[in-house]
C-alpha cells in the first residue's frame, strides 16, 4: 500500500430521531492508492451505512454520523459538514450502487446524466465532457458508444446499465471507488465480466476501490484486502488470501464455511430410486402474440423423482420460474403434459385442479412477501391443513406446533406476525407451511437467494434433512451453482427456455457437455482467492 | 456458531403503537378526528343540544341576526338557525354514509372480482367503469336524479353511484398488487377456493387502502349531495339539510346573510375534517411512513 487515499477512524453511525440506534460503532481502516479492499458483512452488519456514511449521503436529522478522524487525499473531512462532503462526492469519490435498474434516471438519456457531472464539477463544456462520455463507454464494452449516448435506460440490459454507472462513476478519475454490491443482481457470467472491469478500470486511473459485498465468492475473486464487519464493528481486517486461508475470529470462520463452493461436498445420494412425482412432457408457453410472441419455455421435458432434488439452473430471463409455475399449474401450458402424481393436471380447473394439486406445494424467493402480512405464523402455517380438510380444529392446532418446532422455531413464534420475524424465519414458515399437509412435491423457486450465506446454510440443511425424512421430491430453481452442488442429485441446465444438459449433478458440474454450462461454471466464483487471480492479474 | 437466523426467536421488529396513537400524533389526522367526533356528538345528542325544533316555526320573529338566544339567528319563517345546523349534522353524516357505503361496497365487489377471475369478467368489469368513469360524478349524480326523482334519498344513491367507478379502480389496483404477490399464489397452489382468497387474502389486505379512500370520499360526498339539495334536487323544505338551508338562504343573501353563512360554513368544516382525517389515516397506514 502506498499513499492512503482513504483513512478513517472512530466512524460511527447513529440512526433515529428520538432514540438513535448505534448501527456502525466506530470502525476505522484506509485504503491505499490502487488498493482493492472488501468489506463484508452479512444484511444488516453496517457496511451499506459505512459507505453512505463516506459520501455523507445520510439524511439529516435521521442519521448521525461521527468520526474521530477522516482524510481524504490526506485533506481532513468533518462528516457533519455538508459542503465538504459535496465536494468530495463524484469527485474525489465514485459510486456504484447495486441495483442497476433503478439507479440511473429512467427519462434523461445515458448521454446527458453521463455528461452532467462533468459540466458541473468541473466546468467542461458539453463538447468535451460528451467526447469523455463516449470514450468511458466505449472502454467499458458498451458497443456504438456515440448510439447509445442518445438511448435511454429502458433500452439496456441490467449488466449493459452496471458498465454504465461504472463509466458514469469514473467521469471524473475519482480516486476512490465504492461498489455497494455491484454484482448482486446480475447473472453470474456477467457479474465476471463486471468484477474484471471495475478491477481493470480502478487499475488503470490508479483508483482505490472499496467494494462492499456480502459474497465471499466475489471477495475472493477481486479483493486485496478483506474487513469483515458485524453488527456495526469491523471484527476482522487481513489481506485476503491470509484470511480466506487462516480466518482469525469463529465467525469469519463460521462465515467462509456457510460458502456454498462447487468443490464442496454434494448432496446424499437420494435414500432410493423412487417412483416419478412429476412428470413434463414436451411443455412449451408462449408470452405475448404475433412476432413479437417469445417462448419462454419451449419443449420441456423431465421427470422428478420421490426422494430427488433436481436442480432447475439458468440465468434471469431463462424460463426456469414460468416452468415451474407450470409445474404447479399456476400457468398453463400452451401445449404438451403435465403430469403430477400420476394425474394429468394438464388441463383440470376449479375444484378438481384443487384437488389434484394437493401433492404439490412451493416456497418463493422473496420471504418478504411469501406470508399474508395479517396471517400470524400459526395461522399461515394452518391454512393448507384447513382448506384439505383432512384434520379437526384441535389435532390441526398440535401439528402446527410440531412443524414449528421442526423448522427450528418453536411453538412460541406461532401468535406472532411476518414483519416480527427476520428473512431467514419467515422462510422457515414457509417450509413449515409448505409441508403441513404431507406433500409429495415441493418447488423451491430460489428459495434462498435473498437470505445471508450463513440462513442459506441452514435452510438449504432443512430442506434436505425434510427430504429425507419424508422421502420429498423437490423442484429446486436456482441460478447459483455452488448451491445446486451442495442439495442437488440431478441437475438441468435452462437456457433461452430450453433445457441444454441435464443428468446427474457429479457429471454435470464436473464433466459439462454443452458450453453454455461450461460458461456457466468457469463464471462461478469459487470462493478461493488463489485459484482465482485470474481476474485479478 | 450463533447467527441471527439460528437463534430460535429473536424477534427483529418492536411492537407497532396502535393505530389510534399514531393517528392523534399527527397534527391532521388529530384535528380531523376532533372535527368529525363533534359532528357525531352534534347528530347524536342533536334534541338535547339544539334549544328549539328544527322545523317549528315562530321560534323567534323572523331573520333575527344571531344573538345569544339564536346563536346563529332565525329564518324567513322564524325558525332558530342553529338548531337546524345541529340537527343537519344528522343528514350530513347520513348522506356521507350512505352514499360512500354504497360507492364502497359496489367498488369493492367489482375490483376485488376482476383482479380475482381476470379474463372476460375482468374486461367487461372494468371497462364498464371506464366508461362511467368517464363522465365527472357531478353529472353522474344529476343524471341518476333526474331518473329517480328529487328527493334526499335518491341523492344519495344517486352519490353512491357516482363514486362507484373510483372504488372499483382503487380496489383493482391494490388486489392486483396482492394477487401477484408470492403468499396468494401460495395459497392458490395450497388448494384454497374463490371465497378463501378472495375474503381472507384479498379483502383484509385491500381494506387499508380503501379506508384511506373511502375517508377522503366522504367529504366530496357530503359536497356533492349538499350541491345536489341545493340545486333542489335532493333534500325538499323544510328538511334541515346544509345544502338545503344554502340555498333558501340565497333570497335574503343582503338582509341576513347568516342564513348562508353558518351552513356554508358548517359544510366547508365538516368537509375539511374529513381530509384532514382521510389525510391522517394515509400516513398513519403507509407503512413507510410509520417510522417517522
Amino acid at each position: 500500500m502506498s499513499e492512503a487515499i482513504l483513512e478513517v477512524s472512530g466512524l460511527t453511525v447513529a440512526l433515529g430521531r428520538r432514540a438513535p440506534r448505534t448501527l456502525v460503532d466506530d470502525i476505522g481502516f484506509a485504503i491505499g492508492r490502487g488498493e482493492r479492499v472488501a468489506l463484508v458483512g452479512e444484511s444488516g452488519s453496517g457496511k451499506s451505512l459505512t459507505a453512505l456514511a463516506l459520501l455523507g449521503l445520510l439524511p439529516h436529522g435521521v442519521a448521525h454520523v461521527r468520526a474521530r478522524s477522516l482524510r481524504v487525499l490526506g485533506r481532513h473531512i468533518d462528516p457533519a459538514q455538508d459542503a465538504q462532503m459535496r465536494a468530495l462526492r463524484g469527485v474525489a469519490i465514485g459510486m456504484v450502487f447495486q441495483e442497476p435498474m433503478t439507479s440511473l434516471n429512467p427519462v434523461l438519456t445515458i448521454g446527458r446524466q453521463m455528461s452532467e457531472a462533468m459540466i458541473a464539477r468541473r466546468g467542461a463544456g458539453a463538447r468535451e465532457a460528451q467526447d469523455r462520455a463516449i470514450a468511458l463507454l466505449d472502454r467499458v464494452g458498451i458497443d456504438r458508444p456515440e448510439l447509445r449516448m442518445q438511448q435511454y435506460p429502458h433500452e439496456f440490459s441490467g449488466g449493459m446499465r452496471q458498465r454504465v454507472m461504472i463509466a458514469m462513476a469514473m467521469m471524473l478519475q475519482p480516486a476512490l471507488l465504492i461498489a455497494d454490491e455491484p454484482t448482486t443482481a446480475l447473472d453470474v457470467t456477467v457479474q465476471a465480466r463486471i468484477l474484471e472491469l471495475l478491477v481493470d478500470v480502478t487499475r488503470e486511473n490508479g483508483s482505490g476501490l472499496l467494494l462492499i459485498t456480502h459474497d465471499m465468492g466475489v471477495v475472493a475473486q477481486i479483493a486485496d484486502r478483506v474487513a469483515v464487519m458485524r453488527r456495526g464493528r469491523i471484527v476482522e481486517e487481513q489481506p485476503t488470501a491470509d484470511l480466506f486461508r487462516a480466518p482469525r475470529q469463529a465467525y469469519t470462520r463460521a462465515l467462509l464455511a456457510a460458502v456454498p463452493r462447487l468443490d464442496g461436498p454434494g448432496a446424499d445420494a437420494p435414500a432410493s430410486a423412487g417412483r416419478p412425482v412429476l412428470r413434463l412432457a414436451g411443455v412449451s408457453k408462449r408470452f405475448g402474440s404475433g412476432r413479437r410472441a417469445t417462448a419462454a419455455v419451449d419443449d420441456v421435458s423431465l421427470e422428478v423423482h420421490a426422494g430427488e432434488t433436481l436442480a432447475l439452473v439458468g440465468e434471469s430471463g431463462s424460463g426456469k420460474s414460468t416452468l415451474a409455475r407450470i409445474a404447479a399449474r399456476l400457468t398453463a401450458a400452451d401445449s404438451g403434459t403435465v403430469v403430477l402424481d400420476g394425474t394429468d393436471i394438464t388441463r383440470l380447473s376449479g375444484s378438481a385442479l384443487r384437488t389434484a394439486r394437493r401433492p404439490v406445494q412451493m416456497i418463493f424467493q422473496d420471504p418478504y412477501a411469501s406470508l399474508d402480512p395479517r396471517f400470524s405464523a400459526a395461522r399461515a402455517i394452518a391454512e393448507p391443513l384447513r382448506i384439505a380438510g383432512m384434520l379437526d380444529r384441535s389435532a390441526i392446532g398440535r401439528r402446527v406446533e410440531e412443524l414449528l418446532v421442526r423448522v427450528g422455531l418453536g411453538t412460541a413464534a406461532g401468535a406472532r406476525l411476518p414483519h416480527q420475524f427476520s428473512g431467514g424465519q419467515r422462510q422457515r414458515i414457509a417450509i413449515a407451511r409448505a409441508l403441513a399437509t404431507g406433500p409429495k412435491l415441493v418447488i423451491a423457486d430460489e428459495p434462498t437467494s435473498a437470505l445471508d450465506v450463513t440462513i442459506q446454510a441452514d435452510i438449504l440443511a432443512l430442506l434436505s434433512e425434510l427430504q429425507r425424512e419424508q422421502q420429498l421430491a423437490l423442484l429446486f430453481i436456482t441460478h447459483d451453482l455452488a448451491v445446486v452442488r451442495r442439495i442437488a442429485h440431478r441437475v438441468a441446465v435452462m437456457r433461452q427456455g430450453r433445457i441444454v444438459e441435464i443428468g446427474s449433478a457429479d457429471r454435470v458440474l464436473t464433466a459439462p457437455q454443452h458450453p453454455y454450462t461450461q460458461a456457466l461454471l468457469a463464471a462461478a466464483p469459487t470462493g478461493d482467492p488463489t485459484s482465482q487471480r485470474r481476474v485479478a492479474l | 456458531m450463533t447467527m441471527a437466523g439460528t437463534d430460535p426467536i429473536a424477534v427483529t421488529a418492536a411492537p407497532t403503537p396502535g393505530l389510534a396513537r399514531r393517528l392523534f400524533s399527527n397534527p391532521a389526522g388529530l384535528i380531523g378526528t376532533g372535527i368529525v367526533l363533534v359532528l357525531v356528538a352534534l347528530a347524536l345528542f342533536a334534541p338535547q343540544i339544539a334549544p328549539f325544533a328544527p322545523t317549528r316555526m315562530g321560534a323567534g320573529k323572523p331573520l333575527l341576526a344571531p344573538s345569544l338566544v339564536h346563536l346563529a339567528g332565525t329564518d324567513e319563517f322564524g325558525r332558530d338557525m342553529f338548531s337546524r345546523i345541529v340537527f343537519g349534522a344528522r343528514f350530513t353524516l347520513m348522506v356521507g354514509a350512505i352514499a360512500v357505503g354504497i360507492s364502497l361496497v359496489v367498488g369493492l365487489c367489482i375490483g376485488l372480482m376482476a383482479a380475482y377471475a381476470r379474463g372476460w369478467v375482468e374486461i367487461v368489469l372494468m371497462r364498464l367503469s371506464d366508461v362511467l368513469f368517464s363522465f365527472t360524478e357531478t353529472l353522474i349524480a344529476l343524471a341518476c336524479v333526474a331518473v329517480l326523482g328529487p328527493s334526499l334519498q335518491n341523492a344519495m344513491i344517486a352519490v353512491g353511484i357516482a363514486g362507484i367507478p373510483l372504488y372499483a379502480r382503487t380496489a383493482y389496483a391494490a388486489a392486483l398488487v396482492e394477487a401477484g404477490k408470492p403468499y396468494f399464489e401460495g395459497s392458490v397452489v395450497a388448494g384454497a377456493g374463490p371465497l378463501r382468497l378472495l375474503l381472507t387474502h384479498l379483502l383484509p389486505n385491500v381494506l387499508p387502502t380503501m379506508i384511506v379512500i373511502a375517508t377522503l370520499g366522504l367529504s366530496s360526498a357530503i359536497l356533492a349531495a349538499a350541491g345536489l339539495s341545493f340545486l333542489g334536487l335532493g333534500a325538499q323544505p323544510p328538511t334541515p339539510e346544509w345544502g338545503a338551508m344554502l340555498s333558501a338562504g340565497r333570497d335574503f343573501f343582503n338582509r341576513a346573510p347568516w342564513l348562508m353563512l353558518y351552513p356554508g360554513l358548517a359544510i366547508a368544516v365538516v368537509v375539511l375534517g374529513f381530509n384532514l382525517l382521510g389525510d391522517g389515516l394515509r400516513h398513519v397506514l403507509d407503512p413507510k411512513g410509520r417510522d417517522r
